[in-house]
């Protein structure tokens, strides 16, 4: 069956409103922001809300502003935005990198940052960048705004700590110096949502020893950074021995399952390439950063 | 409930019921069937029509949320009887065979060429990268738009010369 089931709608002109929305049509009520998860699902018959609180209108939350030493991005920021900004790119190539490779232009066109976190598809690249990026989640509810760590946000797959009447508005990055980060994909065809994908963020010392560095995986059966492979590169210079080591703990920390996208032990061996891969390109441009603020300073 | 939006450049309002697809409601109610529905899963793309100037999967989008937007659909990129200039490069490139892809094919062409005048082979494949075609194989897909790109003042000869 193509169609969803019955359903009313509206739609909200604020967050406000679509907050009091959501309260007065309660539990079965929720929000759509691109659809791009949520129809699909409603097609299939998979999700069957009795309410759809449509969030297009807000454009309050279509942003992408620096203030200070964070960049905040609205949620109603699509996928293509992300893509085409200089500023992202610049500041989170891992994001350029994921945007790159999340379904096709089209899809892109619609689809949004808080519809992808707040659906929590383990498989969803732009929750292992914000992981990786340390970024933060803003929540709006009934009760007022809150501020949740990544590892506070996601609860499980599908499963976030945004309840039901409250609307995830922004994602806060903290910028830091002499950084960079790198994303990438192996997918069955273009478009596919990922085998395995890893994601890395580094930031340098001023002696070019890693100051910081975090490692994610996308579709692997871990939905945090990976502090096993993390260690072995905290305060070292960046080597390619290091990398081959921490591809090595990222593949044993990380647990797939067997579908039609490949076994267990291909994913395995994915994780582990990959996980070299960003590490060598976040690096990479980390040390680009470093020459590029000493030039400058 | 009712909706109001532009198609085509024409005023319509309807009333539905709010689970009305947008590809439902311009095939079923606007009987506007150039617009074509081939999946269950928005991987396809023959479903694309523009919203706001942008190529979107008509499948994945609610006729209500098109409210208060400007729709295009394959009907309205011919303007007073003469081909968009994608149209006439889809014909002269043999850019189609059982045509079930090409509504979507030419939207998106059409949209691509709007913010990228000439843009190179890897850019029109990473445009319609989100579009199946069965028959063609996509070389002459290609070859179309750019046939568009080069030819952008197709637009303004007459009906004549575009059939001649
Ligand atoms: C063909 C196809 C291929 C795809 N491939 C990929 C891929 O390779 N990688 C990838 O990461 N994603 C992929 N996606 C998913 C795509 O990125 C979606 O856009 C995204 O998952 C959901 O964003 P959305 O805005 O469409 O959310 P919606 O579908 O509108 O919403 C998803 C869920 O989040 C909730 N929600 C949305 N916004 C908010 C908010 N602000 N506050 C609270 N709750 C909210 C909704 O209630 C719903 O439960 C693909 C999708 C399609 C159709
Ligand atoms: S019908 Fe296949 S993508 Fe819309
Ligand atoms: S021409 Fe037949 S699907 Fe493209």
């Amino acid at each position: 069956m193509q169609i969803p089931a019955p359903f009313d709608y509206a739609r909200a002109t604020s967050v406000e409103d679509a907050l009091a929305l959501l309260d007065r049509h309660g539990p079965e009520s929720r929000v759509v922001a691109g659809g791009h998860s949520l129809l699909p699902m409603m097609r299939l018959r998979l999700a069957r809300p009795e309410w759809l609180i449509d969030i297009n209108d807000l454009y309050e939350l279509d942003f992408i502003l620096r203030e200070g030493d964070y960049l905040r991005v609205g949620a109603m920021t699509r996928h293509t935005t992300l893509l085409e900004s200089a500023e992202i790119a610049r500041l989170f190539p891992i994001i350029t990198d994921a945007e790159r490779v999340i379904a096709d232009p089209i899809v892109r066109n619609r689809g949004t940052i808080g519809g992808s976190l707040c659906q929590a598809d383990p498989a969803e690249d732009l929750s292992t960048c914000c992981v990786v990026l340390r970024a933060e989640a803003v929540v709006r509810g009934p009760g007022g705004e809150r501020t949740l760590s990544m590892s506070e946000f996601h609860r499980g797959p599908y499963e976030t700590a945004v309840a039901q009447n409250e609307i995830l508005c922004e994602v806060r990055f903290p910028i830091l110096p002499r950084s960079g980060s790198a994303y990438e994909k192996v997918e069955r065809r273009v478009g596919d949502w990922a085998v395995v994908a890893a994601g890395a963020a580094v930031s340098l010392a001023e002696d070019g020893t890693i100051d910081d560095v975090s490692i994610g995986l996308t579709a692997a059966g871990i939905d945090h950074t990976i502090a096993e492979a993390e260690a072995v590169l905290h305060g070292k210079k960046p080597t390619e021995g290091l990398f081959i080591e921490a591809g090595r703990l990222a593949a044993a920390a990380s647990d797939p399952i067997a579908d039609q996208r490949g076994p267990v032990d291909y994913k395995r061996h994915l994780a582990d390439e990959l996980t070299r891969r960003v590490l060598r390109q976040a690096c990479a441009r980390a040390l680009e950063a470093r020459h590029t603020t000493t030039q400058e300073g | 409930m009712q909706i109001s939006m532009t198609v085509n450049g024409e005023d319509i309002t309807r009333e539905i019921e709010p689970r009305v697809l947008l590809v439902h409601f311009i095939r079923d109610v606007l009987r506007l069937t150039g617009t074509h529905w081939g999946c269950d899963t928005s991987n396809c793309g023959t479903c694309v029509v523009l919203m706001d100037g942008l190529p979107v999967k008509s499948c994945t989008v609610l006729a209500a949320m098109a409210d208060g937007h400007a729709i295009t659909t394959v009907e309205g990129l011919a303007t007073g009887g003469t081909l968009d200039p994608v149209q006439q490069g889809f014909m002269e490139e043999h850019g189609l065979q059982c045509g079930f892809c090409t509504p979507g094919m030419m939207l998106t062409a059409r949209a691509l060429l709007d913010r990228n005048p000439h843009p190179d082979d890897g850019e029109i494949r990473e445009a319609i990268s989100g579009q199946m075609c069965r028959c063609t194989g996509y070389a002459t897909i290609v070859r179309s738009v750019k046939w568009a790109a080069e030819h952008p003042a197709a637009q303004e000869t007459t009906g004549e010369e575009v059939t001649a």
